[in-house]
Parts: structure tokens; C-alpha cells; sequence
């Protein structure tokens, strides 16, 4: 077992031993590129095992970013109203900000509201069997009604600046490198663990419901299962991921706005998966880590040709690699093992090919 | 004897077209029963509703003392019915021993499934009809690799290991050489032993060599019903049923 | 009551507005099961078109600019109906029975669309003039109808009105018709269906481009003008139901009144919020939208 998948560990060693030998600039990238790995994970789930394509997930990462940075808004506030209430004329803390000081309660939510979001939205969707496109169409209107919601309500929310200027998290200041480096390394501790816990769900009985919910979900229904609480369970869970990658991401960047949650991040959420291969776990985290990497690259480099290549790399991926970085990885292995048989079959398949014609 | 299942005049309505008018039919248990009639009379839709796959506009569908006719697919099959589809609907992407394992006798609820564990009961009963499928020697393979027949036993397969009371098979030998049909007739003699099979063919020599009691569908109803000789003697059906094969070939 | 029909009115106008940006999407995701991301963009396609055509007769014509529109109509229909034929013979094809996948693709495809609008056109909004003839409006009763308004509703009703002549009542519309309905039966027949997927893709790009020339008239346009609308869009198809016609206009006037008559009790952010709570309701009565084809066939 260790051995088979030594691959495995020695990606994550590295990714915890970075900051002995990263920049903290580069650092803090990594670290944001790994909360866009716990979302991609979620999303490999839901897409890649159980055939569900969701272009909502920034909602449910802004969500878990917003619950985490209002308690840091209102620490860094000290007991006074936030500052972007104050300018919209606000003279009382809203009720449900409330709650929010306790970090406790912050954090929690970070998980629990975007839950319920994805549990109310895919119950009362899969239980009526809209599935596939149409399911990932109303994904989408739901990142419009909650961008609008978050500019619209500037006074609640920030509106277009997001929320941001903070200082200390339980005390300790956010600036500060040590913990940055506390935070990086919680990032890698969580990812590991929801690496293992989705490895350990896809590989039981669990995921063979997952598997046979997308090749053919009425036939599921047919042995029995309910195919409705499969799906909202396993969407659910994307979600929560994608609400604690917010919250994580809020700690090390200092920053979440609408436009981070909005249909375009959104979308390149499955572009990651797709690239790293939608039905490999270890794919989706390496995606998107690649894709982002590359993205800072081209945005540091050539901001101008960032979309273009975004564009065309949506459309080489569809066309050229379903099965993303991972199946190139898996057939290059393949063709290794079945290199010698190949080369004594080839002879007769070339003679079987000029017999064809 | 008390009837396993019992369908009560029921109807289908697909948008003022009407599938079902009233049919009724009742099943009692160990018996193989053949439904057979010309395309359009019904049988597939019956079947349909059965297992809740269409709803009836009206009429009702008792299993035992279950009133079925409302409830969701799932729940059908939980209660021991189970259906076999025309085309073979295996899990293509899993292997023919994970199919098998989908289909167990179990708890289907979320936290059961996560919880679950191959029991050693289990192991052997998954080899054990693995054997009697004949592909036990396929069981690491995908079931997209499977031949035609092969898929088709595999579906078999998984109704059996369900242990249904009650078995709906819709064609079970379409696509089947003739060795692979006679085999598949037996098969379901062995299954009838131990629950009552509804099934839709249409291959009359298959009907004529595995059946006893036969009920003949037209225009979404039920036209009569005994064994195939009694059938073949009945005018209404020769009229409208083998006289039209006959006229045809 | 005036107010009444004011809103009444500002619905219908905002419902033919979707109507015209969804009959396209609805077109190619009836026929091809394709989901066209890139819909939103040939949109877009058609109104720079249309602003292609002012400049033009700014530069060359200025003493005929009032009849420019009249030839930008024909102008975008076309530019955005060749550019969607050339997307469906070199992308959309490989993507039929993968609705999924050409989701992401034409994604693609949309995002590199928008870059070089801006990097033709520059990245701000440019604004379109409308003809001098469509300013002001009819006065009744004290209420205003804009002319602008009531020329996209005929425009809008034009269109429709030959979408659904040519569907019903020419051999190519009942081609179009049938491999809707049934594609393999179609192809038995004789229909060459790649040939009906290529035009039928066509004609829905070229009703993206005419949508794109009526936006002209109600504000400025810009490189991300498609994304705006295309959700919009999809909603209107979703409502409406798959496979006719009528089902997108009943879903687009649903929308459009809903939107204009929450926005007028409560505030543009809300009137969001509540049209899609009203959507999600609303499938739960009837998952497959307004208008739909009962099928005895499962997936």
C-alpha cells in the first residue's frame, strides 16, 4: 500500500516541507492555490465519480470566506462598527453580524451556510430529477442572484470591495510570517485529511453507488437505492469543502470580494478538475494547482493573453484530454507496461490494418 | 392462495394517449407467467407501473398487502420486486463483481452504504451465483467488456441476488444464441422456485417451450389468460394476435 | 392603474429583450442537446456588428445615418449566423450526446470571443446611437411607451412570427422539426442531420446577432455584454421547457414580468433573488418546464 503509493506521500511532504525552501511571496501563493485544491477535490467528487457538474461552487466557497472574514472584520474593528458600514450610513451592527464575533460560531459557519445552501438547492432539484445540464444551468443563476445579493446590499457586505483591512486573527497578526506559515501548514494538514477521507469514499461501497449514479442513475433506483440522498449527501459535501477552502483562503489572503465568487471563478473551479483529470482525486489537487500557477504566470507575464489561453485551454481539454492530466499520466504508464507486447503485436496489427483494405 | 401481485383495473394516460385501459392481472407465488401480445398492447407499460417506473392515471397496484401504486421506485424494490430491464442496464463503468455487490440483499440507506463491509456470508454468496451466471471468471472485468448475452446474465444475476419475491423480466433472451436461451429458460424455472416471475417475450417458441400459464395483453388490456394451448384454441387471439403473425409471415 | 400598465408594459418590453437572447439558445439546445456558452457572445458579435455599421455610415454616409439600422439588421444576423456555422463545424460537432463537456468548450470558446473584442474594440463600453426616428414616444394618458421599446417588441414579434413560419411551413423548418423530435428516425429517412445541425446552428447564431442589434438601442455595449444576458438566457429555456417554440416565449414573458413587477415592489437586487426562488418553485410543480413532450422513453 505505501509503496504502491509513494507518489502520493512524497507530494505531500513536499507541500509540507515549502516553507523551508519558498519565498514568503511564493508561499502565500502556494497557499492559496491549495485552497483551490480542497474545492477542486469536492469537485472531482461530485463531477468526475458521480457524473454531477456543478458551476456554483463560487458561491459556496464565497460563502465560507464571508463567514470567516466578517469575525476577522469585526476583530480588526475592536468592538466598532466596521468601517464600510459606517460609510454607508449604518449606525447599528445588523443583527445576524452579530454573531459572528464569537470564532467559534464564525468558523462553524463557514461549513454549515454553505451546506445548507447546497442542500437546499440540490434536494429540491434532485428530487424532481432535473439532472445534467439543467441542473448545472440553475448552479449558475444561483452565482448571479448571490453576486447580485453581496454588491447590492453594500451596507450588509462590503459590495464590490469585499471585505478586507484585517488584522489579527485570534490575536495574532495576520502580517506576521510565523503565522502565515501556521496557517499555510493548517492548509495542508486539511487538505491531506479531506484527500484521505474522499480517497477512503471513493474507494468503499459508498463509491460504487457514486459511479453507478453516473453511468446510469435509474437503474440505481432499480436496485434499490435512492439515488436523490446519494447526491445531495455527496453534493453537500462539495460544498463544505469549498466553504472551509473559502475560510482558508479569507486567513491567508486578506481579502474576498463578489467577483471571486462570481460565474467566471466559478467555471475554471471545473477547469482545474478538467485539467487534472475529473475522475482522479490526486488529479484535481495537481490541476489545480498547475492551472493556477499558470494563471499567475500568464497574469504576472502577459495579462492580455490569460483569457485566450484560459479559452483555449477549456476547449483542448473537452477535445483532446478527457481524462486531463491524470489519463495522460495513467495511458503513459500503460503503454510502459504493454510497451514489449505492443511491439510483438504490431507487426500483426499493421498486416491485419492492409488486410482491411 | 393469496396473490403475490394483484393490478386492479389500471390505466396509463401519456397525454390523452392511453397505454393501459383497466388492466388487471394477478400473480401467485412460484408461478412463471409469460405476458405476451401484439406491440402496443401494453406490456412494457405494465411492467412499468408495477415497478413504479410510470405512474397509473388510475386503478391500483397491491403487492401482498402493499398498496404500491404511489411509491417511489426505490421503496418497490426494497420490498422485494424486482425488474429487468429490455436492453441490459449494468453499471458499464464498475466491474461485474462490484455490480453484484451493488445488488446484495442490504440496507440502501446513505449511512448503512458508508458503513457497509463485505461479509464473508456475502463473498460467497456473490461466488456462489457468479458460478451459476457463468462469469465468475469475469468478475474483475468492467461490465462494458462483457458480450451481448453475457450482460444480460449479469442483469439476471443481480435480480437473483436480491431474492426478490416477485421478478419482472422484459425479453430476457433478446440478443441471446439459441444455447444461451435454453439455458436462460431454465434459469428461470430454478428462480421461480423460490419466487413468481413476470415476464414479456415474444419469441413464441420460447413462450411455447417454458411456460404454463399465459396472459394475452391487447389495447392495454388484458384479453385472456391459461395455458398456451388454451390460447392458441381461443379465436379472439388467433384474430388479433396469431392470425396477424401468420398474415405477416 | 396607470402604473399598472406602465409595469405591465416595461414587462412585456423586458420579456421581449429575452425572448430575443433565449429563441436562439433554445433553438440549439432542442435540436443538439448542446448547451452554447458562447451564445452570450455571439450577442455580442451582433451588436459590435451593428456598431460596425454606424461607424461605417458615420464615416462614409452621414447623410443617410438614419437608415443605418436597417442595414445592421441583416448585417449582424449574418455575421453572427457565419461566425456560429464555423464554431459548429469545427468544435460543436465533436461535442453532440456531451452536453456537459460543450458547456465547458463553448465556455472556451466565449472567453476568447471577449478577449478579442477587447482587443479590437478596446476594453470600455461603446455606445451605439439609435436612430433619430426612434426617439421620443407615444403618449396615452399620460403615460410614455418609448418608440425604442415598442420597435423591439415589433421587431421582436417579426421575428418570431418568421422563426416559426419557417419551422412549420418550409421543407428545411420541418427537417430542422423532425431531427428535433427524433433524430435517428430523421437520419432513416433520409435527412442529412449533420446538414440540419450546421444551419439550424446557424440560424440560432443568427437570431444571437439580431438579439445583439436590438440591445444596441437600450444601452451601451461592451466585450462582457454576453455574460450579462446569457444566465438570463438559460433561465428562460429552463422555464420555458425543451422543443418549442412557444414554451421559450411563454418562459421569457414569465420572466420578464415577474422581473419588472418584484423590481418595481422591492429593488432590482431582490427582484433577482425572488425570480429565481420562483423558478426553483415552479420546477418543482413541473421539472421539465411550461411546455413540454411527454416521452414513454427513459434517459
Amino acid at each position: 500500500m505505501i509503496k504502491k503509493n509513494w507518489m502520493y506521500w512524497l507530494f505531500f511532504l513536499a507541500l509540507f516541507l515549502a516553507p523551508f525552501y519558498l519565498t514568503e511571496f511564493r508561499l502565500s501563493l502556494l497557499g492559496k492555490f491549495l485552497c483551490f485544491a480542497m474545492i477542486a477535490i469536492g469537485i472531482s467528487l461530485i463531477w468526475g465519480y458521480t457524473g454531477i457538474l456543478s458551476l456554483g461552487h463560487g458561491v459556496y466557497f464565497g460563502l465560507g470566506a464571508y463567514c470567516m472574514a466578517m469575525y476577522l472584520k469585526l476583530e480588526a474593528s475592536g468592538g466598532r462598527l466596521p468601517d464600510f458600514m459606517e460609510w454607508s450610513g449604518v449606525n447599528k451592527l445588523p443583527w445576524f453580524w452579530k454573531p459572528f464575533e464569537q470564532p467559534v460560531i464564525a468558523i462553524s459557519s463557514a461549513i454549515i451556510v454553505p451546506v445548507l445552501l447546497a442542500m437546499f438547492l440540490s434536494y429540491f432539484t434532485f428530487r424532481n430529477r432535473i439532472k445534467g445540464v439543467y441542473f448545472s444551468l440553475l448552479s449558475q443563476a444561483i452565482v448571479v442572484v448571490f453576486v447580485t445579493l453581496f454588491i447590492g446590499k453594500q451596507e450588509w457586505t462590503g459590495g464590490t470591495n469585499g471585505l478586507t483591512n484585517f488584522s489579527t486573527v485570534f490575536g495574532f497578526s495576520l502580517s506576521s510570517p510565523l503565522t502565515q506559515i501556521v496557517l499555510y501548514l493548517l492548509t495542508v494538514v486539511l487538505l491531506l485529511s479531506m484527500f484521505l477521507f474522499s480517497r477512503w469514499l471513493t474507494r468503499s461501497r459508498f463509491g460504487r453507488v457514486l459511479v453507478a449514479i453516473r453511468d446510469s442513475e435509474n437503474r440505481v433506483r432499480f436496485l434499490g437505492f435512492n439515488p436523490t440522498t446519494y447526491k445531495v449527501f455527496v453534493y453537500s459535501l462539495s460544498a463544505a469543502f469549498a466553504g472551509i477552502a473559502g475560510a482558508m483562503f479569507v486567513l491567508q489572503v486578506g481579502l474576498i470580494s463578489p467577483a471571486m465568487m462570481g460565474i467566471i471563478p466559478s467555471i475554471e473551479m471545473v477547469l482545474w478538475v478538467a485539467v487534472g483529470g475529473r475522475s482522479s482525486l490526486i488529479g484535481a489537487i495537481i490541476g489545480a494547482i498547475v492551472t493556477n500557477g499558470a494563471k499567475s504566470f500568464f497574469s504576472e507575464n502577459y495579462p492580455d493573453i490569460w483569457l485566450l489561453f484560459l479559452g483555449g485551454l477549456f476547449i483542448a481539454v473537452v477535445l483532446f484530454l478527457p481524462n486531463g492530466l491524470a489519463g495522460v499520466y495513467q495511458s503513459v504508464k500503460q503503454r510502459k507496461k504493454q510497451g514489449e507486447v505492443r511491439a510483438n503485436e504490431a507487426s500483426s496489427h499493421v498486416l491485419q490494418r492492409v488486410s482491411r483494405f | 392462495m393469496k396473490p403475490v401481485l394483484m393490478c386492479c383495473s389500471v390505466s396509463v394516460d401519456f397525454d390523452g394517449f392511453y397505454a393501459l385501459q383497466g388492466a388487471d392481472l394477478k400473480v401467485y407465488p412460484h408461478e412463471v407467467r409469460f405476458l405476451i401480445g401484439p406491440n402496443g398492447a401494453g406490456k412494457t407499460t405494465l411492467l412499468d407501473v408495477i415497478c413504479g417506473k410510470t405512474r397509473a392515471s388510475s386503478g391500483k397496484v397491491l403487492f401482498y398487502s402493499h398498496d404500491i401504486t404511489d411509491m417511489p421506485e426505490h421503496k418497490i424494490v426494497q420490498l422485494g420486486i424486482s425488474r429487468k430491464f429490455q436492453s441490459p442496464s449494468i453499471f458499464h463503468q464498475l466491474t461485474v463483481w462490484e455490480n453484484m455487490e451493488l445488488a446484495l440483499k442490504q440496507d440502501r440507506g446513505l449511512f448503512a452504504v458508508l458503513r457497509a463491509k463485505m461479509s464473508e456470508a456475502d463473498r460467497d454468496m456473490i461466488i456462489t451465483l457468479l458460478q451459476r451466471i457463468e462469469l465468475l471468471d469475469y468478475a474483475d472485468q468492467k461490465a462494458c467488456s462483457l458480450s451481448h448475452g453475457q450482460k444480460q446474465w449479469l442483469e439476471i444475476g443481480m435480480q437473483l441476488i436480491q431474492f426478490p419475491q416477485l421478478l419482472l423480466l422484459d425479453e430476457p433472451i433478446a440478443g441471446m444464441s439459441a444455447a444461451e436461451r435454453e439455458r436462460t429458460g431454465e434459469l428461470i424455472h430454478e428462480i421461480a422456485r423460490d419466487c413468481a416471475v413476470v415476464i414479456v417475450e415474444h419469441d413464441m417458441d420460447f413462450v411455447r417451450r417454458f411456460s404454463k400459464q399465459v396472459t394475452v395483453m391487447h389495447e392495454g388490456k388484458v384479453l385472456c389468460e391459461g395455458t398456451m394451448e388454451d390460447i392458441q384454441q381461443n379465436e379472439k387471439v388467433v384474430e388479433i394476435y396469431l392470425g396477424r403473425e401468420e398474415k405477416a409471415c | 392603474m396607470s402604473v399598472f400598465v406602465t409595469q405591465l408594459f416595461n414587462g412585456l418590453s423586458l420579456g421581449s429583450i429575452m425572448l430575443f437572447i433565449a429563441i436562439g439558445l433554445a433553438i440549439t439546445f432542442g435540436l443538439m442537446g448542446v448547451i452554447n456558452m458562447a451564445h452570450g457572445e455571439l450577442i455580442m458579435v451582433g451588436a459590435y456588428a451593428t456598431y460596425v455599421v454606424q461607424q461605417f455610415f458615420a464615416q462614409y454616409a452621414p447623410q443617410s445615418m438614419d437608415y443605418y439600422y436597417i442595414i445592421a439588421i441583416p448585417v449582424s444576423f449574418f455575421v453572427s449566423a457565419l461566425l456560429g456555422l464555423g464554431l459548429e463545424k469545427s468544435l460543436i460537432r465533436h461535442l453532440y450526446h456531451r452536453p456537459l463537456d460543450s458547456l465547458l468548450a463553448t465556455w472556451g470558446v466565449s472567453l476568447i470571443l471577449q478577449q478579442m473584442a477587447r482587443t479590437i474594440f478596446g476594453a470600455p463600453n461603446v455606445a451605439v446611437l439609435p436612430p433619430e426616428w426612434l426617439d421620443g414616444g407615444v403618449r396615452v394618458a399620460g403615460m410614455v411607451f418609448p418608440y425604442k421599446r415598442l420597435f423591439i417588441l415589433a421587431f421582436v414579434a417579426v421575428s418570431i412570427f418568421v422563426l416559426y413560419m419557417y419551422l412549420n411551413k418550409t421543407a428545411a423548418g420541418r427537417r430542422i422539426r423532425a431531427v428535433t423530435l427524433n433524430r435517428d428516425m430523421a437520419a432513416c429517412l433520409g435527412i442529412s442531420t449533420q446538414k440540419v445541425d450546421a444551419y439550424a446552428f446557424a440560424i440560432g447564431s443568427g437570431f444571437a446577432g439580431l438579439a445583439g442589434c436590438a440591445l444596441t438601442l437600450i444601452g451601451p455595449i461592451g466585450p462582457t455584454i454576453g455574460t450579462y444576458y446569457i444566465v438570463d438566457a438559460f433561465m428562460v429555456v429552463i422555464l420555458g421547457g425543451v422543443g418549442k417554440v412557444i414554451g421559450t416565449v411563454l418562459g421569457a414573458f414569465g420572466i420578464g414580468l415577474i422581473g419588472t413587477l418584484t423590481e418595481y415592489s422591492t429593488s432590482a437586487t431582490m427582484a433577482k433573488v425572488i425570480t429565481f426562488a420562483l423558478i426553483i418553485v415552479f420546477l418543482q410543480w413541473k421539472p421539465s418546464g411550461l411546455v413540454s413532450m411527454k416521452t414513454r422513453s427513459l434517459d
